[in-house]
């Protein structure tokens, strides 16, 4: 299993204390203890790693949760925080010696605020919650990872989530205005606020992204964007990956912006078709599916020159969505491809490094020959505008050495990104499935600086503290000059 | 540290490299002897003064390292001038989205700015109410900390989450925490066609109201700003018509047409919109993201004010009751402010009172040494951005004081 810091037997000796001093502040049902309720606890969206907590406790306001970290801060006990526990890269994972603070009781939307086009939300709130919220007027939340169902705002700023729409309108730090944070030592205080550009530190830019190691986020403050008039999509198909690379190079080019530009290669084609009957070229070696806004005219017009940019690549075929109906269609294949993997194969591994676009055809190219390697197929779904590669490595965990022999593909996979010139991680997060590797992208001076980063916010280095970083040769924590 | 010591300190150290960079910094440090950051040193009136004897410039390095117009990057020394890096991206008719300024006639400096300079303190033009401040287009980093160590973050993708993002925390830190040595940013086309609606007439609640529901229209609008009469008269195209609201579409040519006739009916309670043609527009549009409407002469303090748009109004008039002049960008969310000195706490009380923030962005040399020029923190925040300033400069030696006293 996963390696974790040794724990802290002073603290697992005085777990009736700590579990005490939890009830003193919190109502009776807001802490779980019994064995049985901690078991749904024990992992997140990674569940080949699992870990039971010392407890959990579930706070329902910001004072709350103040109080709990304040107790948990003098008691010297780890926190991990946590929202829906939909993490892929194992960032809720608990430590046996831990306390989780779960905030999905915060999930009341305080202010909606149209024409300033912002909306306040306690942490525990969905991400489709928020957009559900507005939509009646017209109105959404813009960063829609796949989870979006289940995911809690809190954990996306925790996150830096994206999505399939981030190439026009940004990822989580590029949607926020204001945070409400509770630091490890109890204090409340709120970054930014209902307005663009606070002054001094970005601290929301530092805290984005920053996976529940620097304090726990209660409360979000997020634009709202006015929905456009309508949306369509459109299925191309090639029958090379060098091919379809260059029709996207074509089309960005070109100076066309899709508000989406998915690419799924011949197994994730043939996977999602046999989950959703999309109508999916089966033909093809790869797939783009392109999605633009605006009024029906301005689609028209938009959709009509992609089509020209493509057509000198030959496609296999072309396919414009006529009507919402259409579009839905095109998307419900895409949407489901992890549902689909899994019809397919008893286990996947969702990998999700990030390489130069124009790094695709040799990528793939690569991981087709490490596939045959390893013995595991794999399916490519990928975000083609910002570069966001996700394989999905298929393996059966019931066959020894099947998980281990996937996450060494797995990590061979995203050292390949780093190769390329990319990055271990585009929206899933390091968690402590990459911690590992992040000697690979950077210095060891590079990842002290980041250590002493935490250490700036979280001195004794209670919150969420074997995620991210490699656990070997870490440093001693050192103090801070000033105090 | 007398004043005179201050403003103008001569560049001592001109490195052409990375690593003459981190030579400077490390002598530095060993002296525990405080540097002066700058770029082409256009910025040098902004905030407070910097208490160093020398100064560290990164004017030598320059050029464009990395450019892939298909992958929407690029990547330039810190000391690259913008007009160099934008006429290299106007070449594939792209450009920067964020629409940083050139506040040069505002601080009364010359010569044209670094993209380091850009970034470091995170100025942003009309277009940030829509599309994103220049931190929100920041990729990658390389940059110095004051322990003379290179530090990298993130990288020369679009989507990165690897690790914590020390790209943000950099940029807009002006100098404190680290020396950029190179930048890499997501860069967009540039639109086909920019066209505008102009609204005369409206007083400022009135105004922010049509600016409000056009950003909230489903038309895609790049720009929202108001001008009082005054103020509209220092832009060659608006002047003459009084108070004036000024509405930017950028995009294909067929759809700024769409977008413009949509708008203009969908805003006819606010009155007669006229239109702003591309070229017009695009003048009209430098001139608000240049805070040309403003008149601050030598003498006065200019504030920049940030707050929820709809609280815009309220704080131009308690500024304009204090005495100070003012128009509003952002959609009424971004209030330029020019007074007098003494106006200071005034001017604080009216960014409050709106529930924002402000910068003192340009004042004379007793005022900037005298008063913070950034909201102070509550005191959980301050201890935490003194740990942070520690852990990126230990020895205290990059641009001491810059933000504030004692740090």
């Amino acid at each position: 299993m996963i390696a974790q810091p040794p724990s802290k037997s002073d603290v697992i000796a005085r777990r009736d204390e700590v579990i005490a001093g939890l009830r003193a502040i919190l109502p009776a049902t807001g802490v779980i203890s019994e064995p049985l309720r901690l078991k749904p606890y024990e992992t997140d969206g990674l569940p080949a790693y699992r870990q039971t907590p010392l407890a959990v406790a579930l706070p329902e306001t910001t004072e709350q949760v103040a109080a709990v970290l304040r107790f948990l801060h003098g008691m010297g006990v780890r926190v991990i925080p946590r929202g829906a526990g939909t993490s892929l890269s194992g960032g809720a994972l608990p430590m046996a010696d831990s306390v989780v603070v779960g905030l999905m009781r915060m999930n009341r939307i305080l202010e909606i605020d149209y024409p300033d086009r912002c909306a306040t939300v306690q942490a525990g709130v969905t991400n489709i919650g928020i957009t559900q919220a507005v939509a009646g007027e017209g109105f959404f939340y813009a960063p829609d990872p796949s989870s979006q169902l289940a995911c809690m705002i809190g954990g996306n700023v925790g996150m830096n989530s994206g999505g399939a729409h981030c190439l026009k309108y940004g990822v989580t730090a590029n949607n926020l205005l204001g945070l409400r944070i509770v630091t490890i030592e109890g204090d409340i205080i709120d970054l930014g606020g209902h307005y663009l550009d606070a002054a001094g530190y970005d601290w929301l830019g530092i805290m984005t992204g920053s996976e529940g190691m620097l304090a726990m986020v209660t409360e979000v403050t997020v634009r709202i964007l006015r929905s456009p008039e309508g949306a369509r999509a459109m299925l191309v198909a090639f029958d090379a990956n060098e091919t379809a690379g260059r029709a996207v190079d074509a089309i960005i080019g070109s100076g066309i912006i899709p508000v989406a530009l998915e690419y799924m290669d011949r197994p994730a084609i043939h996977a999602c078709e046999a989950f959703a009957n999309a109508g999916y070229p089966m033909d093809a070696e790869a797939m783009l599916i392109i999605e633009v806004e605006g009024s029906v005219a301005e689609q028209d017009w938009m959709l009509g020159k992609i089509s020209d940019l493509c057509r000198p690549f030959a496609p296999l075929s072309m396919k414009v969505s006529q009507s919402p109906e259409e579009s839905l269609a095109i998307w419900k294949g895409r949407k489901g491809a992890f549902g689909a993997v899994g019809r397919i194969s008893p286990d996947y591994l969702c990998m999700d490094g990030t390489i130069p676009t124009g790094q695709l055809p040799h990528v793939l190219r690569r991981i087709a020959e490490m596939s045959t390697e390893y013995g595991l197929a794999v399916a490519n779904i990928f975000h083609a505008g910002d570069g966001n590669l996700h394989p999905l490595i298929m393996f059966d965990a019931n066959l020894p050495g099947s998980f281990e022999k996937a996450e060494a593909f797995g990590a061979d996979i995203l050292r390949l990104c780093v190769d390329v010139g990319g990055c271990l991680t585009g929206e899933h997060g390091v968690g402590v499935e990459k911690r590992d590797l992040m000697p690979y992208q950077f210095t060891a001076i590079e990842l002290d600086q980041q250590r002493r980063i935490k250490s700036a916010f979280d001195p004794d280095w209670l919150l969420n503290p074997s995620k991210v970083f490699p656990l070997v040769d870490a440093p001693a924590v050192e103090t801070p000059l000033a105090a | 540290m007398p004043p005179e010591l201050t403003l103008v300190a001569p560049v001592d150290e001109q490195p052409v490299d990375e690593a003459g960079i981190v030579d400077a910094i490390r002598d530095a440090a060993a002296r525990r002897e405080p540097l002066h950051i700058e770029g082409r040193g256009t910025k040098r009136p902004m905030l407070r003064p910097v208490q160093a004897a020398r100064a560290l410039s990164t004017r030598n390095l320059t050029g464009i390292t990395l450019y892939s117009p298909q992958e929407l990057i690029v990547s330039a020394r810190a000391g690259t001038t913008l007009p160099d890096l934008e006429a290299k991206l106007a070449e594939a008719g792209q450009g920067l989205t964020s629409e940083p300024p050139d506040l040069s006639a505002l601080l009364g400096t010359e010569g044209p700015q670094t993209i380091g300079g850009v970034v470091a303190t995170n100025l942003s033009g009309p277009r940030r109410v829509a599309w994103g401040a220049t931190r929100d287009h920041l990729m990658g980093v390389r940059a110095i900390n004051g322990a003379a160590e290179l530090i990298r973050s993130g990288g020369r993708v679009l989507k990165n989450v690897t690790g914590l993002d020390l790209c943000k925390l950099i940029a807009g830190s002006h100098g404190t925490l680290a020396v950029l040595t190179e930048v890499t940013l997501k860069v967009l086309p540039v639109a086909e066609q920019t066209g505008s609606l102009v609204l005369r007439g409206l007083g400022a609640r009135r105004a922010v109201a049509a600016l409000s529901a056009a950003l909230g229209s489903p038309f895609g609008v790049s720009g929202a700003a108001w001008m009082p009469a005054e103020a509209a008269a220092r832009v060659p195209s608006l002047e003459g018509g009084g108070d004036t609201a000024v509405i930017r579409i950028e995009d294909f040519a067929p759809s700024v047409e769409y977008r413009l006739a949509k708008l203009t009916a969908d805003l006819a309670d606010f009155g007669q919109a006229d239109r702003l043609s591309h070229d017009v527009s695009i003048g009209a549009w430098q001139a608000i993201r240049d805070a040309a409407p403003l008149d601050a002469p030598p003498d006065d303090a200019v504030w920049r004010i940030s707050v929820r748009p709809s609280a815009g109004p309220g704080v131009f008039e308690a500024i304009t009751a204090a005495g100070a002049r003012g128009f509003l960008d952002w959609g009424g969310g971004l209030v330029w402010v020019a007074g007098a000195p003494a106006l200071h706490q005034r001017i604080v009380a009216a960014a409050c009172l709106g529930g924002g923030t402000w910068t003192v962005l340009r004042a004379p040399d007793t005022m900037r040494a005298a008063v913070d020029v950034v909201p102070s923190e509550p005191e959980a925040l301050a201890r935490i951005t003194r740990r942070v300033k520690a852990a990126m400069d230990p020895h205290a030696i990059l641009n001491p004081g810059r933000l504030y006293a004692g740090l």
